[in-house]
């Protein structure tokens, strides 16, 4: 079990509000003159031979000037720095051997000890500036004026009030927006508002939203606008009167006056062409070549597709969905089908025309499944059979996409598209691929034409897929490369998805891509989106990361987004803040439910401002600082070599950390490292970034994961970052039956493991089962119905259903954390010392990284807590 | 019989007959009418005589008394000549050679004639087997093709009653004819045919030009380059490949059926002043595609249903916007066609693409406004396929002429014969100037090519992808010998018609025809040529120069020259004292052929006021290709009038026999008029046919309703019939055609009994005669 934290040094700050924690962890990581930990060497010690990784940068190093970018990346390369000369590869150094591990920050320690001081609680929302719980933490939100955490959380709650003094700090000042998130049952849901005809009542000047900063003067006759000043008349309609304390008599009848986030039902004047918008369509297009025949996939797809669309999702309250749904099968050519409910047999269009793409049939094409499931159900049962005798290898992409769209431009809706996808697309047509996995490239300044989508068309398409609000989920079914990043800049710029099963079988991966394509189809979503992020005077949001499309800078456009997406969005000084007023920022959404209404989604969250950097570390968020971190140097690796990204991630953990030592920490001994209380596992989480696919350079890792890894990243919210890069490992051999609880999370280190247990790894894209080698044949029994681990079948996609606790209880846990994560996981039971461990000991992110390096977390703490010191003198 | 007293007898044959009674006898043995039956023996002559030598030729005309010859015929053995055994050759029985007429080559007879003697003869050396046809058995049997090409944007009842017409048709087709769909409205869909369950058909944009190879490509016609990858063996490509869409009528008949009764309507919206799109020129470029990737050289009909113009893409011919109106003869005119040039180009590329490969194009065009006929025509003119005009696709002149397509003959065969050639050989003294006629150039050069062209020239072989029984070709000849060097008396040139072509049988046969006429001198026996003139034969001849003419020259001038070409042949032949009109005369064989002009200047061949674009191509489009009996009717109609006084009785073309107490029956070929005097009119407004003791009245008016029917029964393409009487408003119709001798600039007409005066500014025959006589006569012309 874990141990409880090690001894502390005491903080060096005098708490500033009443008795929180110590606002610093000053880990025992500390050099030679810091008996109390009794390391062995000075620290950093002599460059271990042949390894280099401590090594002080050469001379030519010192004046190197990095490409000024926007960014976290441009400010700590303005002056000489030092570089981190080796990669990741080098830093594994020779282990510390007598640095307690369990001395250094702990994950697991700091989301327990949240769990167990917030969980549970109520978090009301009414002031400004609060710092929510973890992410990880289970508590019920409760709107009183600010966005819940669920949709909006930041890096820091409060914003330093100058330009300096964020420059001065390297913290990132980002909110992570989640505007369509789903909202916990045991929350309330947002209400919908109309201020009639007219639409929302908005500022005249910067448009922002009536919400609840707004503040009403003049008996009531007129407001002023919380984000510009500007002073507007209050609509006739809209009057009220104000109370003694000058708020208006209806602020808790109204929840544009009272709540955090809430939504306005748009008028015309909200709607493309002034028309109201059709309810979306979804349009299913199946690769029928030989791969995904032989492969069994065109069969399944066919099956499930049956039942599957009696859960269209469908606006709240209503009877049944009225999304339309179309069908197109395709291999070099597209075969469209009228399906129309007065048809006693589906009819096959065929368009062989791949050049120039068009719907062949208006028609018939999209119809209502309850009117048509006959001859839908007849088309599916036929599907298979037509193409069960293909032979046809060949693909086209770019067209099926095109086709898809032309037939919502041509129903005048917005919808998605879903593709069910096996190989590159050679055959001739507009955005034939060719294979450019040149992985010699790797470790090279080039390494990033890698990651570069392949321009022209697919470009195009993007543009008119956004404009038209058509979402592009691509399933993917690979045997070989297939170039995700050139295929999967459609997904990633139009709200999509990218979901990936190489060589798919039927019997192994089967189960989990109906579960995704069942959550995909199912989900929550908002079509033809266009969102706008608007803040009080002084600072401006300037960077959009995630799945969305920019024309303009300010209007952030998405063909459609989902419930698990996320934009985040970075914030820059343009003037000073002031303490009293703090910084406000609203985000509104335009987009169409699925039942076709159009909507305003709007956010709002306040945060404090302070000239005081202690004040700044004190709200800042790790989770969502990394998650910044992630996105933004997943954007910089395509343009700047992986070296250079993995530099500045390092020079800007230490930069920030250096500057909370000299600025706020308490004069102690050089060699002692001492990290804000609230990022004191903020280095875990870096180190572990470092090491994801994206940014590890090796050849032994295939390109198309490496992409699919970014693409899917650049979407994600704050929950799916923490866990992906520090993923929760359970000992699943401690858990107790009696109990509800899960046993408590380890850190993720090979330590940790013990011969004698099962341990549950899983980071939200894989699932794992370790069991040692001598685990006790009783629990092999219970859990996998084998007597011995040699019997173990390591093929498992799921646990045997067995009746007996363990069993049970293992199963319950797993379909827990399944329902948790946005997409479903392949799980994989490995078993101690076998070659499939690797993958497994890949997520061990404490540790050394096996494939192509990376340093373990103890490695990089040192090597960082050396930069801090050369920082600061 | 010795050949020589053989033609002797001939000859003494044709003396004792009237002209009148060997041009019928030639006519209704070979199907050939001659300008001249005695040909002038110069070329200087000939060139003086005005109207060329040239024929009438109806190449399938149909002949219940000829058994076909169940093996090939003999060839001439000489390379350029190849002419086949005919009568006219002369036999040595003993040596077993023949002498080929027109080359003079001495050929030995092949083995299998070895048994032949002077009381032995094969049919074709009999001179009553002038004309005799050859089955040969080459080659396998091909299966007519049926093409359909559907316009789908139409309205509901059209689309209906076209929907039954073509299910109706699939029982009339041949059982193992090949039968496929494409239909198109703002796309075009190919139907594959052979597919259980599920429908499937290949969608085309409608506003895109593809190449053949493209469009093989795209239907998956194309050979596969290499073979499978995946290693399964491929069927072998033409039958899996074409099966898809062309399929066996009996084996699809019901999916067909089936298929159509689910025709809908093209499903685009078509906004308000909008046209709908119509993708008529890329539907007709993929109906040609397919069969030239799938059947070259094999008799096809691609039929083509359209109910309006193109509006898209390549070939369309007038745009969407309803404001535009589509081309009249005014715009032509004023070069404001806009469409006119590139879509006629790009229907004549297809057509010769078509016609190249043997396949025709039918056209059947129903909608009360134009469709586009005068650019699409040549699809039909060149192909040798039919077009078919009407105002809707629910009206019977459709469904029985469309019906009318599939009639069978004493044989219950097919009247259609597919992928023609026609080839004439000529005596030395003759040279071929060219053909009219629903045909294309095959540029076969060769020794008996003129150098001057009438028609389309240059060649000795034209290929006529479809013909009827009643396909007739006008061809044109030149008398090419010297004036110094005379043919000796009793000489004879001779013309040898082959034509090859797939019978609706699949068999392939050739039909022979060989024809000869005497040489005469012109100066010593001008009154015998004169004698031998077929002025109706003539007639047509000059006719189809002229319209021929009016395709590419501008109408006055074509005009002019008809005008000049009658003057000078009324120089030529008439008697008459210079410059005294009143003593002009012309014989009898010459008499009525002024008349015909007269009539022909005013037909809607050369006179486009008061038609279409589309309607002036249309009727051109049948008098190209009609027999001459039918091309007289075009040119000159006929009225018949109904009274008490007496049997039914032909009568003048003119305004004074509209009387009355007369009924009309006028047949001008594409109208029928049943026009009644004003009394009888009157009559049976009040109702005397019904009663019982006016049965004679009711069988009056009974009767040239009966005689009308005949004609509807027989007719192809079936005529647009009216009922009307006298100031019905559809009497326009008979009142434009015939002769304004009265009209109200001859007052003196006025009140009598004698007629009805015509409201028009054209003149009369009586008026042209005189102005003919004056311009014949006239020594200074």
């Amino acid at each position: 079990m874990m141990s409880p934290p090690g001894p502390m040094a005491p903080g060096p700050l005098t708490p500033p509000l009443g008795s929180p924690p110590p606002m610093a962890a000053v880990p025992p990581v500390t050099g030679m003159s810091s008996p109390p930990m009794g390391m062995s060497g000075p620290f950093p010690g002599p460059p271990p031979m042949g390894g280099g990784a401590f090594q002080p940068p050469p001379a030519q190093m010192q004046g190197q000037v990095f490409p000024q970018q926007p960014g976290p990346y441009a400010g700590p390369m303005s002056g000489p720095q030092p570089g981190f000369p080796g990669g990741a590869a080098q830093m594994a150094g020779p282990p510390q051997k007598k640095l307690d591990p369990d001395s250094i920050p702990s994950t697991t320690q700091v989301i327990e000890d949240d769990q167990a001081k917030r969980g549970g609680q109520l978090y009301s929302t009414n002031m400004r500036g609060q710092v929510p719980p973890l992410v990880t933490t289970s508590f019920t939100a409760q709107d009183q004026g600010n966005a819940r955490p669920c949709f909006m959380r930041c890096t820091t709650y409060t914003f330093p009030c100058s330009a300096e003094l964020a420059k001065q700090s390297q913290v990132p000042l980002a909110t992570i927006i989640k505007p369509l998130a789903n909202v916990p049952s045991n929350e309330a849901p947002l209400y919908t508002v109309s201020h009639g005809e007219s639409g929302p009542i908005r500022c005249n000047r910067c448009k922002a939203y009536m919400c609840p900063y707004m503040t009403f003067m003049e008996g009531g006759r007129r407001y002023q606008c919380a984000f510009c000043n500007c002073i507007n008349d209050v609509p006739v309609s809209y009057f009220q009167h104000l109370d003694h304390m000058g708020r208006r008599m209806d602020v808790y009848e109204r929840p544009e006056l009272s709540l955090g986030s809430y939504e306005f039902s748009a008028t015309l004047d909200y709607c493309k062409n002034n028309k109201p918008p059709n309810p979306p369509a979804y349009i299913f297009m199946i690769d029928v070549s030989f791969a995904n025949i032989k492969s069994g996939l065109v069969t399944l797809v066919c099956q499930e597709l049956k039942t599957l669309l009696d859960n269209l999702p469908r606006e709240e309250g209503a009877e049944s969905s009225v999304v339309k749904v179309g069908f197109v099968t395709y291999n070099k050519i597209l075969h469209f089908y009228n399906v129309k409910s007065a048809l006693a047999q589906p009819q096959m269009l065929l368009v062989s025309d791949v050049s120039e793409m068009f719907v062949p049939l208006l028609d018939g094409f999209l119809v209502n499944f309850n009117e048509s499931r006959a001859v839908i159900h007849n088309l599916l049962d036929q599907i298979p059979d037509m193409f069960a005798e293909t032979n046809e290898s060949e693909t086209v992409f770019a067209p099926v996409v095109q086709a898809g769209l032309e037939a919502l431009k041509a129903a005048e809706c917005s919808g998605k598209l879903f593709l069910f996808h096996s190989s590159m697309p050679t055959a001739e047509a507009p955005g034939k691929l060719k294979n450019r996995d040149d992985k010699k490239l790797v470790n090279t300044d080039k390494e990033k034409t890698l990651f570069q989508p392949t321009r022209g068309v697919y470009e195009q398409l993007v543009k008119e897929c956004v404009t038209q609000g058509v979402c592009v989920d691509l399933f993917l079914f690979p045997s070989q490369y297939l170039d995700i990043a050139t295929m999967g800049h459609i997904p990633t710029h139009t709200g999509g998805s990218i979901y990936k099963y190489s060589n798919f079988q039927v019997g192994a991966d089967g189960e989990i891509f109906l579960s995704d394509l069942r959550k995909d189809v199912q989900k929550p979503i908002g079509f033809d989106a266009i969102m706008r992020v608007r803040t009080s005077t002084g600072f401006r949001a300037t960077e959009f990361h995630g799945a969305v499309y920019m024309s303009n800078t300010t209007d952030v456009e998405m063909a459609a987004i989902d419930c698990d997406k996320a934009v985040t969005v970075e914030f820059k000084h343009d003037d000073t803040l002031s303490e009293e007023t703090g910084a406000l920022m609203q985000c509104a959404l335009l987009y169409t439910t699925v039942g076709g209404q159009r909507r305003l989604r709007v956010h709002n969250l306040s945060l404090n401002c302070s000239t005081q950097l202690t004040d700044i570390y004190k709200s800042a968020e790790t989770d969502a600082l990394i998650n910044f971190f992630a996105k933004s140097a997943y954007r910089a690796i395509l343009s700047q070599p992986l070296k250079t990204v993995r530099d500045i991630l390092v020079n800007q953990t230490a930069h920030m950390l250096a500057c909370y030592r000299k600025n706020c920490a308490s004069p102690s001994a050089a060699s002692q490292l001492i990290l804000p209380d609230a990022m004191k596992v903020f280095p875990v989480y870096m180190n572990s970034l470092m090491k994801t696919l994206p940014l590890v350079g090796s050849t032994e890792l295939s390109t198309d994961d490496r992409n699919h890894h970014r693409l899917t990243l650049l979407s994600m919210g704050v929950e799916d970052t923490q866990v992906l890069l520090y993923p929760r490992l359970i000992p699943v051999h401690c858990m107790t039956v009696e109990s509800e609880g899960v046993p408590s999370a380890l850190r993720c280190s090979e330590e940790r493991l013990t011969d004698g247990g099962v341990f549950l790894l899983e980071n939200g894209r894989s699932l794992f089962v370790w069991v040692g080698q001598s685990c006790s044949p009783e629990l092999l029994q219970s859990l996998f119905n084998t007597p011995s681990l040699a019997h173990l079948p390591t093929d498992m996609s799921s646990l045997p259903e067995l009746d007996n606790a363990h069993s049970k209880k293992l199963r319950s846990i797993i379909s827990s954390i399944c329902e948790q994560r946005p997409n479903s996981m392949k799980l994989q039971v490995v078993r101690q010392k076998d070659r499939s461990e690797v993958a497994f000991r890949q997520l061990l992110v404490e540790d050394k990284g096996l494939c192509g390096g990376g340093a373990s977390y103890m490695d990089f703490l040192c090597y960082v807590h050396r930069e801090i010191r050369t920082l600061l003198t | 019989m010795d050949q020589q007293q053989q033609q002797q007898q001939q000859q003494q044959q044709q003396a004792s007959m009237t002209y009148q009674e060997f041009i019928q006898q030639n006519e209704d043995r070979d199907g050939v009418r001659f300008s001249w039956n005695l040909w002038p023996s110069s070329r200087l002559e000939a060139t003086r005589l005005v109207v060329p030598v040239s024929c009438l030729f109806t190449p399938l005309k149909e002949r219940p008394d000829l058994p076909p010859l169940q093996y090939e015929p003999v060839l001439c053995s000489r390379a350029n000549c190849r002419a086949v055994l005919n009568p006219l050759c002369q036999v040595d029985f003993r040596a077993k050679i023949w002498a080929c007429n027109f080359c003079f080559q001495r050929n030995p007879f092949p083995p299998s004639y070895a048994g032949i003697s002077e009381v032995n003869q094969p049919a074709e050396l009999m001179p009553q087997f002038s004309t005799i046809e050859y089955i040969v058995q080459r080659g396998a049997p091909s299966p007519l093709i049926f093409l359909y090409v559907v316009d789908t944007c139409l309205e509901e009842e059209d689309l209906q009653a076209l929907r039954e017409s073509l299910q109706m048709s699939l029982s009339l087709l041949p059982p193992n004819a090949l039968v496929g769909l494409i239909t198109f409205g703002r796309m075009v869909q190919v139907h594959e045919l052979s597919c259980e369950g599920i429908a499937k058909s290949y969608v085309f944009r409608g506003t895109k030009e593809l190449t053949p190879k493209q469009i093989q490509e795209m239907l998956g016609l194309m050979k596969p380059a290499a073979s499978g990858q995946q290693g399964r063996p491929l069927a072998p490509p033409d039958m899996a490949a074409t099966c898809r869409f062309l399929q066996p009528v009996h084996k699809v008949d019901m999916n067909l059926t089936d298929l159509l009764g689910e025709l809908q309507r093209d499903p685009w919206p078509v906004p308000q002043g909008k046209r709908p799109l119509r993708s008529t020129g890329v539907a007709l470029s993929i109906a040609v595609g397919l069969l030239e990737g799938t059947f070259p050289n094999t008799g096809a009909r691609v039929m083509l249903f359209t109910g309006g113009p193109p509006t898209q893409g390549p070939g369309m011919v007038v745009g969407d916007e309803l404001k535009t109106p589509i081309r009249s003869w005014h715009d032509i005119q004023k070069d404001n066609a806009r469409h006119l040039k590139k879509a006629t180009k790009y229907y004549e590329a297809l057509s010769n693409r078509a016609a190249e490969n043997g396949h025709s194009i039918d056209i059947y065009a129903c909608a009360l406004d134009q469709t586009g006929l005068l650019e699409m025509k040549c699809c039909s003119n060149l192909t040798g396929g039919h077009i078919v005009m009407g105002d809707s696709f629910n009206t019977s002149l459709f469904k029985q002429t469309f019906q009318r397509v599939f009639t069978k003959d004493y044989n219950s065969e097919f009247r259609m014969a597919f992928g023609g050639t026609l080839e004439v050989k000529t005596s030395r003294e003759l040279k071929v100037s060219g053909a009219i006629g629903p045909c294309v150039s095959l540029n076969a050069k060769g020794p008996s090519v003129s150098e001057t062209e009438m028609g389309v020239g240059g060649t000795t072989q034209w290929k006529v992808c479809s013909l009827t029984p009643a396909t007739t070709m006008g061809i044109y000849f030149e008398v090419v010998n010297q004036h110094n060097a005379p043919i000796p008396q009793g000489g004879r040139g001779a013309v040898q018609f082959i034509t090859q072509y797939q019978h609706s049988t699949m068999q392939r046969r050739i039909r022979v025809t060989t024809v000869a006429r005497n040489w005469a001198d012109a100066q010593s026996q001008i009154q015998h040529i004169e004698a031998s003139f077929d002025q109706e034969a003539s007639a047509v001849l000059m006719a189809r120069l002229g319209v021929f003419r009016a395709e590419t020259e501008e109408g006055p001038d074509v005009l002019r020259w008809l005008d000049r070409q009658l003057i000078r042949l009324c120089q030529k032949f008439g008697q008459y004292n210079k410059d005294d009109p009143n003593s002009f005369r012309l014989s009898q064989s010459l008499s009525l052929y002024p008349q015909f002009m007269f009539h022909l200047r005013r037909s809607p061949f050369l006179q486009v006021f008061n038609n279409s674009p589309d309607e002036s191509s249309y009727y051109r489009h049948h008098f190209m290709r009609q027999d001459l009996t039918q091309s007289l009717i075009m040119i000159q109609p006929i009225l018949y009038s109904y009274s008490f006084y007496g049997p039914p009785e032909p009568v003048l073309l003119d305004s004074s026999s509209i009387l009355p107490d007369r009924i009309l029956l006028m047949d001008t070929f594409f109208q029928l008029v049943i026009y009644h005097g004003e009394t009888i009119a009157q009559w049976r407004k009040a109702g005397y046919q019904d009663m019982a003791e006016y049965e004679n009245f009711k069988q009056l008016l009974q009767a040239p309703l009966d005689d009308a029917q005949e004609i509807l029964q027989s007719r192809f393409p079936m005529p647009r019939y009216i009922d009307t009487e006298h100031g019905g408003s559809q009497a326009r119709f008979l009142l434009s055609k015939v002769n304004p001798s009265q009209t109200h600039n001859n007052l003196y007409a006025w009140g009598q009994e004698s007629g009805a005066p015509i409201l028009t500014d054209d003149v009369s025959l009586q008026v042209f005669m005189d102005h003919l006589k004056k311009l014949a006569v006239s020594s200074s012309a």
